[in-house]
């Protein structure tokens, strides 16, 4: 048992060696100087039977756990929750189809490798190879053909097919670039520079709450606070536009701090008795920011960590992003409520190539 | 199959097989290639686990086209999570609702698609170490090599468009961060976004594009790719380690049918067994928790899929450079790291193949694998681009990271920092080092065989340390490493005065060959081997006599320290004669 038996044996008598019985021509042979340790299945007829149910019932369980998984369809409610230790409450029909389904492809796999790890040959044989570049004599006859296409085509002589032709493929992208122009159908007399550049900010636009979408008044905010608001009517052009653009570019933060701890402004009296509005879209990609430090008055984006000194024209102190926060002018209307008193002075959002020239 | 008739086939296979050969002369090729023979090796398994968990993202996928809607347009959630009743929502993100609540198995299903999407571009990476360290992209297969780089960057494009498709609010906040990069690109970018989304973000547009690229563009080309891919694997046949028997000129291993078909099919059973497994056990992008996408919100401490966290560890980790040149911004901060670092990266992966084969002068074919640290520049330079890359992933959870170890993210991001720019380097030396370590350690084995840890006592009195001469295998695959010269240097003017005209790049190509072959320790010759491995023989033998004394029942006796018997020989030659 356990012999070490060289596979350069003829005869195929030595154990379950698999290709020694192989015909010749088939292209390849064991190789001859490796040591090959028989297994307990090439030796014991027992073992091999054994293995043989091992693959065979891997491959019946299957069978039973997909007929499991059907019936688990079937049968478990959709809204059945159970608790299951370390997962938590999770959908009984999804942790059950997941368990029968995944049991039961597995086995099939386990099944089909422990075949061929146990019953198989497990004996390595040799194939020669061949270097990829052709045969000489493909070569030259490969060379003869793109001669006689070259020749009866005339392309080397025809210059001016040549030439044309290589031209005509040379535009020919040209339209399928430019058929992508209408990806986006720019409404008459608009473009991205001015787009990005406005917001639904105007004079005397009252702010409102992100949420109750009901105005603010100054009182309503704490020192310290910091609300999301948006201005008013957004739901209405939302409606009338069909999409979130102008809530993209109008969100805004508000902030209200003790107005002696304000070091500066992006504009004089841009605030209103130390309530402070700021773009809420980072300059840096667009990320919305409100993580607020009170104590500190930071504003801190949390996809990329750019810190803004909200006491301080909302400077970068930190992180990625190059510009400040761009500030909102606001003041009160009669009736006490918030309002913006113009548009931003910058576009908000992520830099672009032309946002200077604006 | 002693009998042979006009159809063999028709024996084996039956009707149906003479049938389809009749009208394919499909015999053809079955019979040259069902006992093709493909080498075995762990890492091998590597590709096969990409290419099985691709099969299971497209046929989880077909399935979820069926319950998915990608539209924009936004309804007002009735089904039955609670939590997002009467929530204004995309149809996109309400249908992908629905799959997970309302189609039974929908959960399921979109789990494993995500997790067998993780798992892809897992498995191609590794794949891609596994081809890198051990030089299988050497020729002939530098095309295969090219065609990996396009199917991992093609990964990356499949793994996002689809992470943004339920338009849940972190996968919009991702489509915010994309928005922001393409404006940051000089000249077209600003138009390149409003193209791209139909106009200003978020617009209407996106999802269905996404959608588009998504399921048919990119899945498309990928599987082209990957049919490209493994036929030429077939072409050329695949790659094998160095041992006994084999050569750079065959291929060793199990043949197509049926070791080989057995092994990978059951493996892919297996892949898809374990996907399915995970699907339902783990919770992935648990979108019903986000909530729908709005531009002007979003959650703390979000991460996207692993396999862009190392884009999003670059923008966190630039410092905030923006120039304004003659009117125009040119953003760096977020130009640098998400277009010109991935660019640089996947160019370098691209032409690696052909720079090394330029610089070292290589035109041999390979079909033996190299061992890393027999090459032990190019393991350090892989190395040193996991550890650059590795630095960005970390940064792409700088925040997790602080928050969960109490520190305070702007020091991690200045480690950070430095780190990726000094690590990389280090990195190179100390992996280039530990190769050479290993190629001394190889070449000693070689000329002394390998140390048994047994000290022996010599009857004389002297102690030495037995080496064992190397088993077959073992000695197979350290002596087959491949030394190559350092190109010579070029002559500036020769010794007829005639100017080289190529000096320059003679000069530099010189250069580059001694940057990757001077410190090589060179493979001792087949002689010194031969006489290296009988040295250890020889000294092995030494022993013996020990041995055989365990196998006797007499008491030992002691004979100045060392275990003696009578007849045993008590000097050094004495025993060396007795053994011969």
């Amino acid at each position: 048992m356990n012999e070490i038996t060289p596979m350069s044996d003829e005869n195929g008598e030595v154990g379950n060696d698999g290709h020694s019985h192989a015909p010749a021509k088939l292209g390849y042979s064991p190789v001859a100087e490796i040591p090959h340790r028989l297994r307990v299945t090439d030796t014991d007829p027992k073992a091999a039977r054994r293995a043989e149910r091992q693959v065979a019932s891997m491959f019946t369980l299957s069978m039973v756990f997909i007929i499991l998984s059907v019936v688990a369809y079937v049968t478990i409610d959709k809204f059945a929750v159970v608790y299951i230790p370390v997962l938590g409450e999770v959908g009984a029909s999804n942790v059950v189809l997941g368990l029968t389904f995944g049991i039961a492809v597995f086995l099939i796999g386990a099944g089909a490798i422990q075949w061929a790890k146990k019953l198989m040959p497990d004996v390595e044989v040799v194939q020669e190879r061949h270097d990829m570049v052709s045969e000489k004599e493909d070569d030259n006859l490969a060379a003869a053909n793109y001669e006689r296409g070259r020749e009866e085509s005339g392309f080397a002589r025809y210059k001016m097919i040549r030439r044309s032709l290589l031209g005509a493929m040379a535009l020919l992208p040209i339209p399928i670039i430019v058929v992508l122009r209408d990806l986006w159908i720019t409404p008459p007399g608009e473009n991205p520079t001015e787009i990005l550049s406005t917001t639904l900010w105007t004079k005397g636009k009252r702010i409102v709450s992100d949420g109750t979408y009901l105005p603010v008044r100054p009182e309503d905010l704490p020192v310290g606070g910091l609300v999301s608001a948006l201005p008013e009517g957004i739901l209405e052009v939302q409606e009338e536009e069909h999409n979130l653009n102008a809530r993209g570019k109008a969100a805004i933060i508000l902030v209200r701090m003790d107005p002696e701890q304000i070091r500066s402004q992006q504009g004089e009296g841009w605030d209103y008795n130390g309530i402070l509005a700021y773009s809420k879209i980072c300059t840096h990609v667009g990320c919305p920011i409100a993580l607020y430090e009170q104590r500190t008055h930071h504003l801190l984006c949390p996809c990329h960590q750019s810190t803004f000194d909200l006491a301080d024209s909302g400077a970068v102190i930190f992180g990625p992003a190059a510009r400040n926060m761009p500030q909102l002018p606001i003041s009160v209307d009669e009736e006490g409520y918030l309002i913006s008193t113009q548009d931003f002075a910058v576009p908000v959002g992520p830099s672009f190539w032309e946002r200077d020239r604006t | 199959m002693s009998t042979t008739t006009d159809h063999p086939v028709e024996q084996v296979g039956g009707a149906t097989a003479k049938y389809v050969d009749q009208r394919l002369g499909s015999n053809k090729f079955l019979g040259r290639n069902l006992g093709k023979v493909f080498p075995d090796h762990w890492s091998f398994m590597l590709g096969e686990i990409a290419l099985y968990s691709f099969i299971v993202v497209l046929l989880t996928g077909t399935f979820l086209t069926f319950f998915y809607n990608p539209s924009m347009v936004e309804v007002v959630y009735n089904g039955s999570y609670v939590p997002l009743k009467g929530v204004q929502m995309s149809e996109a993100y309400a249908s992908s609702l629905n799959i997970s609540f309302e189609v039974r198995g929908g959960l399921l299903i979109r789990q494993m698609h995500h997790w067998s999407a993780l798992i892809f571009v897992a498995a191609m990476a590794v794949h891609m170490f596994r081809v890198f360290f051990t030089g299988a992209f050497r020729k002939p297969r530098e095309f295969n090599w090219l065609v990996g780089v396009g199917l991992t960057a093609l990964a990356l494009g499949a793994g996002f468009t689809g992470y943004s498709l339920p338009d849940d609010l972190l996968s919009g906040t991702g489509l915010q961060i994309i928005r922001g990069i393409l404006q940051s690109i000089p000249l077209v970018g600003t138009w390149a976004a409003f193209l791209v989304f139909g106009g200003e973000f978020p617009g209407t547009d996106i999802i269905p594009r996404l959608y588009a690229a998504h399921i048919l563009l990119i899945p498309g080309i990928i599987l082209a790719l990957i049919t490209v891919h493994l036929m030429m694997v077939w072409t050329q046949k695949h790659t094998q380690f160095p041992g006994p028997g084999r050569t750079n000129t065959n291929v060793v291993g199990y043949p197509l049918l049926p070791v080989y078909m057995a092994k990978a099919g059951g493996f892919f059973f297996i892949v898809f067994g374990i996907i399915a497994l995970i699907g339902g056990l783990v919770t992935v992008n648990p979108i019903w928790i986000f909530g729908p996408y709005t531009p002007d919100q979003v959650s703390a401490g979000t991460q996207p899929d692993w396999y862009i966290g190392w884009l999003d560890g670059a923008l966190r980790l630039m410092p905030n450079w923006e120039s304004v040149i003659a009117g125009f911004t040119i953003s760096w901060n977020v130009l640098i790291p998400s277009v010109v670092i991935p660019g640089i990266l996947f160019t370098g992966l691209a032409l690696y193949p052909f720079l090394e084969a330029w610089a070292t002068g290589d035109k041999r074919e390979h079909n033996l694998l190299e061992r890393p640290r027999n090459a032990p520049v190019r393991t350090g330079i892989g190395v040193a681009a996991i550890v650059f890359y590795g630095i960005l992933w970390i940064g792409g959870g700088n925040d997790v990271i602080a928050a969960a170890f109490s520190l305070s993210f702007n020091v991690l991001s200045w480690a950070l920092r430095i780190g990726l720019i000094i690590l990389p380097p280090i990195a190179f030396l100390i992996t280039k080092r530990i190769c050479l370590g290993l190629q001394r350690k190889d070449r000693e084995k070689l000329l002394h065989g390998y140390e048994s840890g047994r000290v022996l006592r010599l009857p004389h009195g002297e102690f030495i340390e037995v080496h064992q001469p190397l088993n077959y295998k073992e000695l197979a695959v350290i002596s087959a490493k491949d030394d190559l010269p350092v190109l010579p240097a070029p002559v500036k003017v020769d010794a007829d005065g005639v100017r080289n005209p190529n000096y320059r790049v003679d000069q530099l190509r010189h250069k580059l060959s001694s940057f990757f072959l001077r410190d090589n320790i060179e493979r001792p010759t087949d002689a010194e081997i031969e006489a290296g491995q009988a040295h250890a023989a020889h000294s092995a033998a030494l022993e013996a006599p020990l041995h055989d004394y365990e196998e006797l029942d007499q008491d030992p006796v002691g004979h100045g320290g060392v275990l003696h018997h009578p007849g045993m020989p008590m000097t050094n030659q004495e025993q060396v004669d007795q053994k011969q």
